[in-house]
C-alpha cells in the first residue's frame, strides 16, 4: 500500500513537472530574446547579453506614453467598476427584495454575453454619441463590460461578512452608507482587492476594446501600440519586441505577486467562481 | 435601492443600448460608405440570408466550433481538471512551480501571449526543435495548421482558469468519502469517475459554460497570431465579423453576425443559469 502510494506520488510529480516545463518554454523565449541583440524566433541563450533592446524602446513614443495611457484607461475603468459594483452588491447582499433575484439573474446572464459581439454596435453607438476616440467613453464602456462579473463576485464576498455587526451600528443610528463604509468594507477588503486586481489585469491585457474605440496614436494604450513593431518594412525587431513585451507585462506581474503574497492569489477567485 | 443606480445606468447605456442598437441595425443596410451610409433602409432578413448563403460565414462557424471544442471543452477543461487532480498528490515545491507557470501564462496580456506562442510554434520555433530532437518532423504550424496553432495558444493561455475552479471544488470534497471508496475497492479511474467527478459536477458545469463563452469571443489572440489567415483558415466568427463590419464597412451585415454571436452566447448563458438554478433548488 505504502509503496504504491509512493509510486503514484512520484508519477504525479513527474507528469506535473512535464506540463509545467511546456508552460514555461514559451516564456523563456521572451526572457532570452529581450537581452539578445540579434534575437530570432528560437529560444537561445544570447552569447553576449545586452540591455540595448530595453534602451531602444524606453522612449516616450514607444513605451512611456502607451503605458501611461494604459494606466489611466485601465486604472480609471477598474476603479469605476469597483465603486459601482460595491454599491450595487450592498443592497443585493443585505436587503431582501423581490427585485434581487431577477436582477442577479440578469447580471449572471450578462457575464455570459460575448463582449466581442457587442463591439460592432458599441462602435455604432459611440459614433452617434460622439464618443469615438475619447478616453472617458472608453473608460465607461470598459467599466460596464466588467461590471456584471464584478457585481457577482462582490456580492459573493459580501455575503461572507456577518450582518450582526451592522445591526449593532444601525441601532446606534448609523445609516446604510455609513455601515457599508465603516464596517463592511474594512471587513471585506481582501475580497475587494482580489476583484479589483483581477479586473485591472483583465483590462490591461484587453486588446479589442481600445483597438476599436480609440484611434489617435497619442491615446492608444500599450496593448494596442504593441502593433507598431510590425511596420510595413518586413521582419520586426524581435529583441525590441520582447523587451517591450516584458515592460508592458511588468505591472500585472507586480499586481499578481502582491495578490498571491497577501490574499491567497488566484485561488481565492477560484473559490468565489465555482459557486 | 439607490446604491444600485450607477451600475444600472452604466449597464443600460453601454450594454443594453448597444444590444438594442444591434437588433435594429442587423435588419438594415447600414454601411460606413456607399448607399447604406447616406440612406439607411430596412432590408428585412437580407443580412441573415446573405450570411447563411455565404461560404465564408459557414467556414467561420465551423472554425469557431472546432476552436471551441479543441481549445476549451477538450483542452482547457481536461488539462485544468488533470492539473488540479495531480496537484493534490504532488509535493509542495512542484505544485508551486507548476501553479506559477500556468497562472503566469494566464496573467500575460493577450497580445503578448500571442507573440510568445507565435514564436514557439514558428518554423524556427521551440516546438519544432523539440519535435526534431525526438525524431518527429516539424512544420510551420501557423501555416500548415493555423486553427490548431491558435487552439494551442488558447489552451496555453486559458488553462489556469479551469485549474483554479477545479482546485477550489476539489478542496471541498471530503477526504473520508474518497478514502472509504478506496476501502470498498474503488481505486484509480473508477473512483475518479464514480466518486470524485459526481461531487464536483456543479463546478464542472459552471466551468464548461464560462470557458465556452470566453472562447467564443476570443479575438485579440487570433488576430495577433494569424489575422485569420492564411486565407481564411483561422477566421473564426469574431474575426469574420470584424472584417465585414470594418474592413468592408458593412455595419448592417456586421451587426447581423454580431446578433448571431449574441444569440449563441445567450443560449449558452441560459443553459448555465438553468443548471445553477436546478442544482441550487
Amino acid at each position: 500500500m505504502i509503496a504504491r502510494d509512493r509510486i503514484s506520488k512520484l508519477s504525479a510529480n513527474l507528469v506535473l513537472l512535464g506540463i509545467g516545463v511546456l508552460f514555461v518554454l514559451p516564456l523563456l523565449w521572451v526572457l532570452f530574446a529581450s537581452i539578445n541583440r540579434t534575437a530570432g524566433l528560437r529560444v537561445e541563450l544570447p552569447s553576449n547579453p545586452t540591455l540595448e533592446n530595453f534602451r531602444a524602446v524606453l522612449n516616450t513614443d514607444t513605451t512611456y506614453r502607451p503605458v501611461l495611457n494604459g494606466l489611466v484607461l485601465c486604472g480609471g475603468a477598474a476603479l469605476l467598476t469597483m465603486v459601482c459594483a460595491v454599491l450595487a452588491a450592498y443592497p443585493l447582499s443585505r436587503f431582501k427584495s423581490k427585485f434581487n433575484r431577477p436582477f442577479l439573474l440578469t447580471v449572471l446572464f450578462c457575464t455570459g454575453l460575448p463582449i466581442t459581439a457587442v463591439m460592432v454596435p458599441v462602435y455604432g453607438l459611440f459614433v452617434q454619441l460622439n464618443l469615438v476616440d475619447t478616453l472617458g467613453g472608453t473608460i465607461m464602456f470598459m467599466a460596464t463590460a466588467s461590471l456584471p462579473f464584478a457585481i457577482w463576485l462582490c456580492k459573493t464576498f459580501m455575503d461572507g461578512v456577518p450582518i450582526s455587526l451592522e445591526e449593532a451600528a444601525w441601532v446606534d443610528g448609523a445609516g446604510n452608507m455609513q455601515a457599508l463604509r465603516r464596517i463592511v468594507l474594512p471587513l471585506m477588503w481582501p475580497g475587494i482587492a482580489v476583484v479589483l486586481i483581477f479586473t485591472f489585469i483583465g483590462m490591461w491585457g484587453n486588446f479589442f476594446v481600445p483597438f476599436m474605440l480609440l484611434l489617435s496614436p497619442e491615446r492608444l494604450p500599450a496593448s494596442v501600440s504593441i502593433f507598431t513593431f510590425f511596420g510595413q518594412y518586413g521582419e520586426p525587431n524581435y529583441g525590441q519586441l520582447a523587451a517591450y513585451s516584458l515592460i508592458y507585462t511588468t505591472p500585472v506581474l507586480v499586481l499578481y505577486l502582491l495578490l498571491s503574497r497577501k490574499l491567497g492569489g488566484a485561488f481565492a477567485l477560484g473559490g468565489a467562481i465555482k459557486g | 435601492m439607490l446604491p444600485l443606480a450607477p451600475a444600472i445606468v452604466l449597464m443600460l447605456i453601454f450594454l443594453a443600448g448597444p444590444i438594442l442598437y444591434c437588433v435594429y441595425a442587423a435588419f438594415t443596410n447600414m454601411a460606413l460608405t456607399g448607399t447604406g451610409a447616406a440612406n439607411v433602409q430596412f432590408v428585412g432578413l437580407d443580412n441573415f440570408r446573405k450570411a447563411f448563403g455565404s461560404s465564408a460565414f459557414v467556414n467561420s462557424i465551423w472554425l469557431t466550433l472546432v476552436f471551441t471544442l479543441i481549445s476549451a471543452i477538450i483542452g482547457q477543461n481536461t488539462l485544468g481538471l488533470g492539473l488540479a487532480l495531480l496537484m493534490r498528490r504532488s509535493t509542495k515545491l512542484v505544485r508551486n512551480f507548476v501553479g506559477t507557470a500556468v497562472i503566469g501564462a494566464w496573467v500575460l496580456p493577450e497580445v503578448v501571449a500571442a507573440y510568445l506562442l507565435s514564436a514557439f510554434l514558428n518554423d524556427d520555433g521551440t516546438l519544432n526543435v523539440i519535435l526534431n530532437k525526438i525524431g518527429l518532423p516539424g512544420q510551420d504550424w501557423l501555416y500548415a495548421a493555423p486553427i490548431i496553432a491558435v487552439s494551442i495558444a488558447n489552451i496555453w493561455r486559458g488553462t489556469a482558469f479551469s485549474m483554479l475552479v477545479y482546485s477550489a471544488a476539489l478542496s471541498e470534497v471530503p477526504k473520508e468519502i474518497e478514502e472509504s471508496a478506496e476501502m470498498d475497492g474503488a481505486a484509480g479511474v473508477r473512483r475518479l469517475w464514480w466518486v470524485t467527478l459526481p461531487m464536483i459536477s456543479r463546478a464542472m458545469l459552471t466551468n464548461l459554460m464560462l470557458i465556452t463563452l470566453q472562447t467564443l469571443s476570443v479575438f485579440g489572440l487570433i488576430y495577433a497570431m494569424t489575422r485569420g489567415g492564411p486565407g481564411t483558415k483561422s477566421q473564426t466568427l469574431p474575426l469574420y465579423m470584424y472584417e465585414q463590419a470594418f474592413s468592408f464597412s458593412q455595419i448592417g451585415y456586421g451587426t447581423a453576425i454580431a446578433l448571431v454571436m449574441l444569440a449563441i452566447g445567450a443560449v449558452f448563458s441560459l443553459i448555465y443559469l438553468r443548471g445553477l438554478n436546478s442544482e441550487a433548488a
